[in-house]
């Protein structure tokens, strides 16, 4: 059985337009996404801003109510659940955005800002302060970045440990599924491999599963199993990673792989 | 004699955890047409060496040291706010990442577009309106003499790029500086982008200062590329050296730590450590803690090493283990 399934995956929101906003015209975000994902597999969703890749995460994050279709974990399709299970199961996902700056909040101390999202998975490390202060500096480690720092807040930090900070944020409530929206389009070129190289530890050593979105096939390549490519709301092909670099099918990965900077 | 030539430029920063030496003592020349890069990592210096030669440095806590940037007769760092109001945005152009920088989101498009040919070139209002709409049509605005008349916040973002792009190039600058124009941009916007940059330097010959983080877009649109670490040039050379034999240990390490140029399935080859603090002073080779190629036993750690011209044109930090080094 995978791990993920999305059946038929659609929504569609209404925009105001025209003069005075009394146009309304439906824009199919996402159009119909069928994917499967098994566990610990690192699914990549490259496509060109706009085509809907984060719309899509947020229905799988059931941040977002879908037009029609549905997502099954684990073979149970989450509408079926009640809403206090729905809730439980929302622990197994977590999100990692472009902006690790608008996604922290600035008047939290790495220590807060950690030991509350652990807290949500074990309240009961509030009454143990030691346990407490173990776990926060043991996420630190595992993600790269040196517990000394553990009072600081997120302007102290440049943009890749930053993003350390959202990673260790994310991995805090143990969560079985994480999706990536662009965690490294903000990053120096230099810096990108560093996470990159997190990103894939982790999910050898917590065999998480994981959708990695970027716009840039060339980051992708290195860090996913298999590439789904996105155009208009709809999936346009899916395939090995390295099979997608070689025999690319569809025009819009031709157009995507063509605007890879080359170095010549 | 180079269109700009810019020499022993220092610009620092005056704060209260210290002086952040953030520009010290970079030289550099443009030629008339040429594409110079300037590539580093994020706090290298990159916009400050930039924005100290158009007078856009906040000062206080900023300050010019040293320099001079000779730029035909004048010397940009000793130019009053009034004769640098002549040269910024007319003569010389600059572009950012995020276009709203330059453009005011409550003025149409055509107002920002008119406004420097009134000002600079006494250009009447039926003219520079003529003009302005050429330059969207040659940037790729469909329907100019329409999409003039609209506000930035009306533009999708990559088109908005272009609007920025006509900005700077409508008062024909003999240079133009861009700002990281592509960093923030999908890789598909940024292909446009970059191509109508080339493009629209071939027809008019300006000469353009390119900054990045990203070396491969170095290699698509520069010339001769500016090394930067820590406040100084540690490389510099025409593109092509630059990638084929490159002799520093920063610029090996930086092209070896690009994700598209590693293979899939092996561990991403990173730089050790962070860049250093700027506002403590660097003696020696400022990245002799993060370099491999000396390793145990770096050099150059009391001495600074000059730039010398090793090859024609191929200038490097004249340390004796990067110059010995073997790929
Ligand atoms: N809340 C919303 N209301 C209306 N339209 C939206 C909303 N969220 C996204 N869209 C539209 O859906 C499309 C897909 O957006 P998005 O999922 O953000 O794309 P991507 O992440 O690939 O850039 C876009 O046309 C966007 O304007
Ligand atoms: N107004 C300022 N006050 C203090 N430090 C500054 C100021 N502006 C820039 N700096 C410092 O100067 C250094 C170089 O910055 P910058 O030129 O913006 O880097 P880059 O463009 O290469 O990313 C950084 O260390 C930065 O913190
Ligand atoms: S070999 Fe010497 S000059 Fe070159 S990076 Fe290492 S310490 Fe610096
Ligand atoms: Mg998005
Ligand atoms: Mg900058």
């Amino acid at each position: 059985m995978s791990y993920l399934e999305l059946q038929n995956l659609t929504k569609h929101f209404t925009k105001r337009g025209g003069l005075l906003g009394m146009n309304f015209t439906e824009v199919k975000a996402v159009d119909g996404v069928s994917l499967t994902l098994e566990r610990g597999e690192i699914l990549g969703l490259v496509g060109e801003s706009g085509c809907g890749k984060s719309t899509l995460s947020r229905l799988i994050m059931q941040l977002l109510e879908p037009t029609s279709g549905s997502v099954v974990i684990e073979g149970e399709r989450l509408v079926d659940l009640p809403h206090s299970e729905i809730r439980k199961r929302r622990r197994d996902f977590q999100m990692i955005f472009q902006d690790p700056y608008a996604s922290l909040n600035p008047r939290m101390t790495v220590f807060s800002t950690l030991a509350e999202a652990i807290l949500t998975r074990h309240p009961n490390l509030a009454s143990d302060r030691h346990s407490l202060r173990k776990a926060v500096s043991d996420l630190m480690e595992r993600v790269g970045l040196d517990s000394r720092f553990v009072r600081k807040y997120p302007h102290e930090f440049s943009g890749g440990q930053r993003q350390r900070i959202a990673i260790a944020r994310a991995l805090a409530t143990e969560p079985k599924l994480v999706l990536a929206d662009e965690p490294v389009s903000a990053l120096d070129v230099s810096i990108q491999s560093q996470i990159l190289n997190l990103l894939k530890d982790l999910r050898d050593e917590l065999d998480l599963t994981m959708i990695f979105i970027s716009h840039d096939l060339s980051v992708v390549r290195y860090i996913a199993d298999r590439i789904a490519v996105m155009e208009s709301g709809k999936i346009a092909e899916v395939q090995e990673a390295e099979d997608l670099f070689k025999d690319p099918q569809s025009q819009i990965t031709k157009t995507l792989l063509s605007a890879i900077p080359q170095i010549r | 004699m180079a269109l700009l030539e810019v020499r022993n430029l220092r610009t620092y920063f005056h704060t209260r955890d210290g002086v952040v030496k953030a520009v010290d003592d970079v030289s550099f020349d443009v030629e008339a047409g040429q594409t110079v890069g300037i590539v580093g990592e994020s706090g290298s210096g990159k916009s400050v060496t930039c924005y100290s030669l158009l007078n856009l440095i906040p000062q206080p806590p900023g300050c010019i040291e040293s320099g001079l940037a000779k730029f035909g007769d004048i010397d940009l760092l000793s130019l009053s706010e009034a004769g640098m109001r002549k040269v910024r945005g007319s003569r010389i152009g600059l572009i950012f990442q995020d276009p709203m920088t330059s453009l005011n989101p409550y003025l149409k498009i055509s107002t920002q577009l008119i406004e420097p040919l009134q000002i600079h070139e006494g250009a009447s209002k039926s003219e520079a309106l003529e003009r302005a709409v050429a330059e969207l049509d040659a940037v790729g605005i469909p329907d100019p003499h329409k999409r003039i008349h609209s506000y930035p916040h009306e533009f999708s973002g990559g088109m908005r790029q272009r609007v920025m792009i006509a900005m700077a190039l409508i008062t024909r600058p003999e240079i133009l500086i861009a700002d990281e124009p592509t960093t923030a941009l999908d890789v598909t916007i940024q292909r446009q982008v970059l191509d109508l940059i080339k493009e629209r330097q071939e027809d008019l010959g300006t000469a353009v200062i390119f900054i990045t983080h990203d070396l491969a877009v170095v290699s698509e649109v520069c010339d001769y590329v500016n090394v930067m670490y820590a406040g100084r040039f540690v490389e510099r050379a025409n593109v092509k050296a630059i990638f084929n034999s490159p002799k520093h240990a920063y610029t090996r390490a930086l092209q070896k730590s690009i994700p598209a140029m590693q293979s899939k399935g092996k561990r991403l080859y990173t730089i050790p450590g962070l860049p250093p603090n700027l506002s403590e002073d660097i003696v020696g080779c400022a990245f002799a803690p993060r370099c491999e190629v000396k390793e145990g036993d770096p050099c150059c750690i009391d001495t600074r090493p000059e730039l010398v011209e090793l090859e024609r044109e191929h200038w490097v930090q004249d340390c004796p283990g990067c110059l010995s080094a073997r790929i």
